[in-house]
């Protein structure tokens, strides 16, 4: 049965993910998807939903949703002090929602992005197989006051959710950010190499689902490279010495070097960390590949 | 000295092969061989290749389970080194209108570069140009080939907003814009087909390798070009290049 749910209030900046358009990349389409890919994961699994089931991706000031048909919901990734009816809830658990019930959020207590998953999913609009949000893609590309959200109300009693999820939310805590040197990395001269490894970097303001920018420069006499290919992680320096961290809604091709590549986990801290906190990078290696290929 | 090709992962779900090479069509054709190489062997839903000009991108969907693995075995696909020299292709001819009323810098390039407009027209529409691949925004076409005599720098501010099929070049690049955007290219002119539509899949006839060659139509065929893309009717002339 369709279902729906009214924004009250849209929030700071909410939009509709799933893993993203993967595929299309050949014809220049970014990839988006969440940001913190754990998190959506952890949503899913609590709600016994499949993996690429849409959620909202949620940014420091939550929404005020109003649930117009009973649903089940689990919340992950930031803590933004969630409530139902006023009444204060923890992220991670299953919860069960009554038609009427008002959702809405408070303080952020830890990370930046948190993840509304709805048991089935949401069902907005699929473009390139993909339902999330994007502008110029989708029809929607943030949430807005008045604009409704569906979803497929389930048969609340058959929910078959994991009892016992080992759960990890230290990393919405973490400031060290793990990378690999990048394919220009060893272009760089070795006091470049120390100092990225060495100093601290806080993001910048202007951080966003495209890409994390960062407030101190890097000295550069690095040349632009021939157009090449890039990816969410890939970190970048750009002409005047500021590095970009490409994201998950980024373009698929560039011309600054890319000094170093985030992990998956690296991008997941990223993801969760307050513009205007900073962050260390720690250098991971790819160290089983060049042993096991000399 | 780096030794070509090179193979390195790119993070936990991408892995990364530099040929070397410039912006040329031999360094493609052999980025292209490899590239319908591994798809042919490794055709899966959560595994794609995507390509650039010297560089091939392989990126999975989720984190790379055995990256030992998939090193050995792309590196015995990329050591085939008997690469046709003819590959097939496809021709599309893409209709632009080189009207003042589309053009607005053809003018300035007439000045700058000390050409009649007709010699502008002439020289753009001359050139079949290799399409390297498709990226920046969804559709855009990273082309070359463009005459040396119709390089012309950026302009020094870019428009605020430039319309969506417009044809401009930007020092010896030459493209479309797939939508409207802010854009600092010199424009010559405009094509009423559409380069991308996100609700068909394929969104793009197009595949890196593919050529282009562009004609010159009048405005009233602009207007009716135009007419007949948004009633779906419109079908790109094309031909199919096999070697």
């Amino acid at each position: 049965m369709k279902a729906e749910i009214e924004v009250l209030q849209p929030g700071l900046f909410s939009t509709i993910q799933d893993l993203g358009r993967f595929g299309f990349q050949k014809y220049g389409v970014p990839y988006s998807g969440v940001m913190d890919r754990y998190a959506m994961r952890i949503c899913n699994l609590v709600l016994g939903n499949q993996e690429n089931d849409a959620v909202l991706e949620i940014t420091l000031l939550g929404p005020q949703l109003k649930f117009h048909s009973a649903a089940l919901i689990c919340i992950s990734g930031a803590d933004l002090s969630p409530q139902l009816n006023g009444e204060r809830f923890q992220n991670n658990k299953l919860i069960r929602i009554n038609s009427g019930d008002i959702l809405k959020f408070g303080k952020c207590r830890s990370g930046f992005r948190s993840y509304i998953g709805i048991q089935g999913g949401f069902k907005s609009q699929v473009i390139m197989k993909s339902r999330s949000w994007y502008e110029d893609i989708t029809d929607n590309f943030r949430l807005k006051k008045g604009m409704s959200l569906e979803f497929t109300s389930q048969n609340s009693s058959n929910s078959k959710t994991h009892a016992t999820l080992k759960l990890n939310t230290a990393y919405l805590q973490n400031d060290i950010v793990e990378v690999y040197p990048g394919p220009e990395f060893s272009q760089l001269n070795s006091l470049q190499q120390k100092a990225i490894f060495n100093d601290y970097y806080t993001l910048h303001e202007n951080s966003n689902r495209m890409a994390v920018q960062f407030k101190e420069d890097l000295e550069n006499q690095l040349e632009a490279i021939i157009t090449s290919p890039v990816m969410p992680g890939t970190i970048q320096l750009t002409p005047s010495g500021n590095l970009i961290a490409l994201m998950r809604d980024c373009q698929t091709s560039g011309g600054y070097p890319r000094v170093l590549q985030l992990s998956e986990k690296g991008i997941q801290v990223l993801s969760q960390t307050l513009p205007g906190d900073r962050i260390k990078f720690f250098r991971k290696d790819y160290q089983e590949i060049q042993q096991n290929t000399i | 000295m780096t030794e070509y090709p090179k193979i390195s992962p790119l993070g936990d779900r991408g892995i990364l092969i530099e040929f070397g090479g410039d912006i040329e069509s031999e360094t493609l054709q052999k980025v292209l061989f490899y590239k319908q190489k591994i798809e042919k062997e490794k055709f899966k839903e959560d595994i794609q290749v995507t390509n650039t000009y010297n560089s091939l991108l392989i990126s999975y969907m989720f984190t790379i389970e055995d990256v030992y693995g998939e090193f050995l075995e792309l590196k015995e696909l990329i050591s085939e080194t008997n690469i046709p020299k003819k590959r097939d292709y496809k021709i599309f001819h893409i209709p632009v209108c080189y009207d003042e009323e589309f053009g607005f810098d053809l003018e300035q390039i007439s000045r700058v570069n000390n050409l009649s407009q007709p010699e502008i027209i002439q020289l753009h529409t001359s050139p079949l140009y290799q399409l390297y691949f498709i990226g920046f925004l969804p559709g855009f076409l990273y082309l070359g080939g463009l005459r040396k005599e119709l390089y012309i720098p950026r302009r020094n501010t870019p428009r605020k907003s430039v319309e969506k099929g417009s044809v401009g070049i930007g020092g010896n690049q030459t493209g479309i814009y797939p939508k409207t955007s802010p854009g600092g290219w010199q424009i010559l002119g405009r094509s009423p087909v559409n380069l991308f539509d996100k609700n068909s899949l394929p969104p793009s006839p197009f595949s890196a390798g593919d050529k282009i060659k562009f004609f010159e139509i009048s405005k009233d065929d602009f207007y009716e070009i135009e007419g007949q893309v948004k009633d779906g009717l419109y079908k790109l002339k094309t031909e199919k290049h096999e070697s």
